[in-house]
């Protein structure tokens, strides 16, 4: 039963794809809730992920102290929660990437201030 | 003519002949064409008239005691503005709370006097009618007075003036609105069930008594005054959900796993929506009342408790998610008050870093986790603000698809790590801060399908006033996002440190206290 009616009951889902102006991705980074929440941002398909890393992360992140410190051929990817290994070299489509995939890194030995996860 | 006419009449025959004896059974309409939501949620009544209304009050004798009430609060609301009485709150700093309580919680009161308006016509039993009737007005009454109650305010502090239109807008604020708006496009049992049992009867205590007494402890006597006029109400609106509960119950046996559904549904949601007063009660009143951990032990812990002890011998059981709200005690209000400090650009009311002395409070109501968990967090904002660079989250937080809160809950074992759970529906992946909304979701994807998330819906590019270019290189989407939201920057949000309203306070009160 997905909706309990009184009548026929069809709405169109409000968030697909084809309403924002590139698919959504969101980003967690592990261990580090000083960042409240994972981050939600319209992702263009043809990105790559290199320069999602390279670009997009610092604007994000590069306010906690743990930031300049990450090791980025250390940093575990999880794609869901699965862990995955990205091809910086290949754009997010081609890396599995489409609307409202849930990305999140892990970055060993860096847990947050003084190790607070915060 | 020997009929005898009895001139006066005892309560219970007084409440008969006005409410009672008005209900009858139709002759050439179907009952189902006068009453066409009754059936389809499900659930069976066999006799209407088993209903008992707890109260039996006419409307003469309801009009009565609130005019009663209204007088006493009205004369406390003139005097306490003749007397400049928000120079004695314990600090301004104090009014960010009943922001939060205008824009999030009295426009759901209104929008309560709406639902009971319909039940008080759609239900079918005399009884059930006239007590939802009642109910409706209390709650039109409680919009109004709440709004009166806390008007004075908005002559002098900034974020009270738009709380309307904020209600439908900013991103928070859906919060509380989802839920209402919920209830409010269910069936009229779930209706009931939601609002009279699950939030008036479990959680309600969660709410008003932090809100009231938080009042009384800072020197509100407006909104305390509301609240000593809204109590007694209150109590019957309690009375009526428990009444409903047990007349559904004891009508059907199938009407047990409807709403056993619905109670695990209902206090899943509600007790998401209690987030915003978790971290009200542990960091936004200067002076504090009790923790959120010590509310939740005594009003959800042992009330709670003792009530769905009391139902178990219906077969109700204790509602889904009731064991992850008690680990999460500990940790609701740290984490949800870094969630506005994080975004405190985009609220309509200020933030704040809590002082070392509100921390050493914090480290005692909470010796197992503050110091361990959250004390370096604080420490570090302070530090950084200090130095001049008081931090913002610049990017847009994922919010849950069903609470619509930002996906800041842990997983119930583990404070450290956020909990994430993922559906699939019609090809589209779906997110959940918890098992609860995960669940919700899945019984009602065509519902949930049609969230109106805030995050989601300025990146659609409707949350943008109408005569602006998004295209246009030069676009400052934040700033014309609350230009939208009509929150005046740098006075209606940002830290409390730098606000008019701390200047202003500060000012006014020397001006009262010294030549």
């Amino acid at each position: 039963m997905a909706v309990v009616s009184i009548g026929p009951y069809k709405f169109a889902p409000k968030d697909t794809v084809d309403k924002f102006p590139a698919p959504l991705l969101y980003v967690g980074w592990e261990d580090h809730k000083m960042f409240c929440a994972p981050h939600c941002v319209p992702m263009p398909p043809d990105t790559k992920f290199g320069d999602f890393v390279k670009n997009v992360l610092p604007g994000m992140y590069s306010a906690h102290p743990d930031f300049e410190k990450i090791q980025w051929e250390q940093v575990l990817w999880f794609d869901s929660g699965k862990p995955f290994q990205p091809d910086m070299e290949k754009t997010m489509a081609e890396n599995g990437m489409g609307h409202k995939s849930l990305i999140r890194f892990r970055t060993p030995g860096l847990t947050g201030l003084s190790g607070s996860a915060f | 003519m020997d009929t005898k006419v009895k001139t006066r009449l005892n309560l219970r025959e007084r409440y008969n002949l006005m409410t009672r004896d008005l209900d009858w059974e139709p002759s050439y309409q179907s009952i189902k064409d006068i009453f066409p939501f009754l059936e389809y949620e499900g659930i069976k009544v066999h006799d209407w008239d088993k209903f008992e209304d707890p109260f039996r009050m006419t409307m003469s004798a309801y009009w009565k005691y609130q005019a009663e009430k209204e007088r006493k609060l009205y004369a406390i609301i003139d005097a306490f503005a003749q007397n400049n009485g928000h120079l004695t709150l314990t600090d301004a700093r104090y009014l960010n709370t009943i922001k939060l309580f205008l824009t999030g919680v009295t426009p759901l009161e209104y929008m309560s006097g709406h639902g009971f308006t319909h039940l008080g016509r759609h239900f079918k039993g005399a009884g059930p009618k006239v007590a939802c009737q009642m109910q409706a007005l209390d709650e039109l009454r409680h919009a109004q007075t709440q709004l009166h109650a806390v008007s004075n305010y908005n002559k002098y502090y900034n974020g009270f003036q738009e709380w309307r239109h904020w209600h439908d807008r900013v991103w928070y604020l859906s919060v509380p609105k989802s839920f209402f708006d919920d209830a409010a496009t269910s069936g009229p049992f779930e209706y009931i069930l939601s609002i009279s049992f699950a939030f008036e009867y479990v959680l309600t205590n969660l709410l008003f008594v932090p809100f009231i007494s938080g009042a009384a402890y800072n020197g509100d006597m407006s909104a305390m005054a509301f609240g000593f006029s809204a109590q007694s109400d209150e109590a019957r609106h309690m009375t009526l959900g428990l009444s409903v509960i047990k007349f559904l119950l004891e009508q059907d046996p199938d009407n047990l796993p409807i709403i056993q559904r619905w109670i695990d549904k209902w206090f899943w949601r509600g007790y998401r929506v209690l987030t915003l007063v978790a971290m009200m009660m542990d960091y936004m009143l200067p002076k504090r009342v009790m923790s959120w951990k010590e509310a939740w032990e005594v009003y959800g812990e042992e009330n709670g408790g003792a009530l769905f002890r009391d139902l178990g011998r219906y077969g109700v059981k204790v509602p889904m998610g009731w064991e992850q709200a008690c680990k999460e005690k500990d940790h609701l209000s740290h984490m949800a008050w870094n969630v506005f400090y994080n975004y405190g650009g985009a609220a309509s009311f200020h933030t704040w870093a809590p002082s070392p002395q509100d921390m050493d409070w914090l480290s005692s109501k909470y010796p197992d986790t503050f110091d361990k968990h959250y004390r370096p967090l604080w420490e570090h904002y302070a530090a950084e603000q200090k130095a001049g660079r008081r931090f913002y989250n610049a990017t847009l937080p994922m919010l849950c698809q069903t609470c619509q809160v930002p996906m800041f809950f842990t997983e119930p074992d583990d404070p450290t790590k956020i909990c994430y759970r993922e559906s699939t529906y019609k090809g589209d992946k779906y997110h959940f801060c918890s098992d609860g909304c995960k669940h919700i979701f899945d019984n009602e994807p065509e519902k949930f399908i049609q969230s109106w998330l805030p995050v989601h819906q300025i990146y659609q590019g409707n949350c943008f006033p109408a005569d602006v270019d998004p295209t246009q290189p030069d676009f400052d989407a934040l700033a014309e996002v609350l230009r939208w939201y009509k929150i005046r920057p740098g006075e209606d949000n940002m830290d409390y440190a730098d606000s008019p309203d701390k200047r202003n306070f500060k000012a006014w009160r020397e001006q009262a206290t010294t030549n």
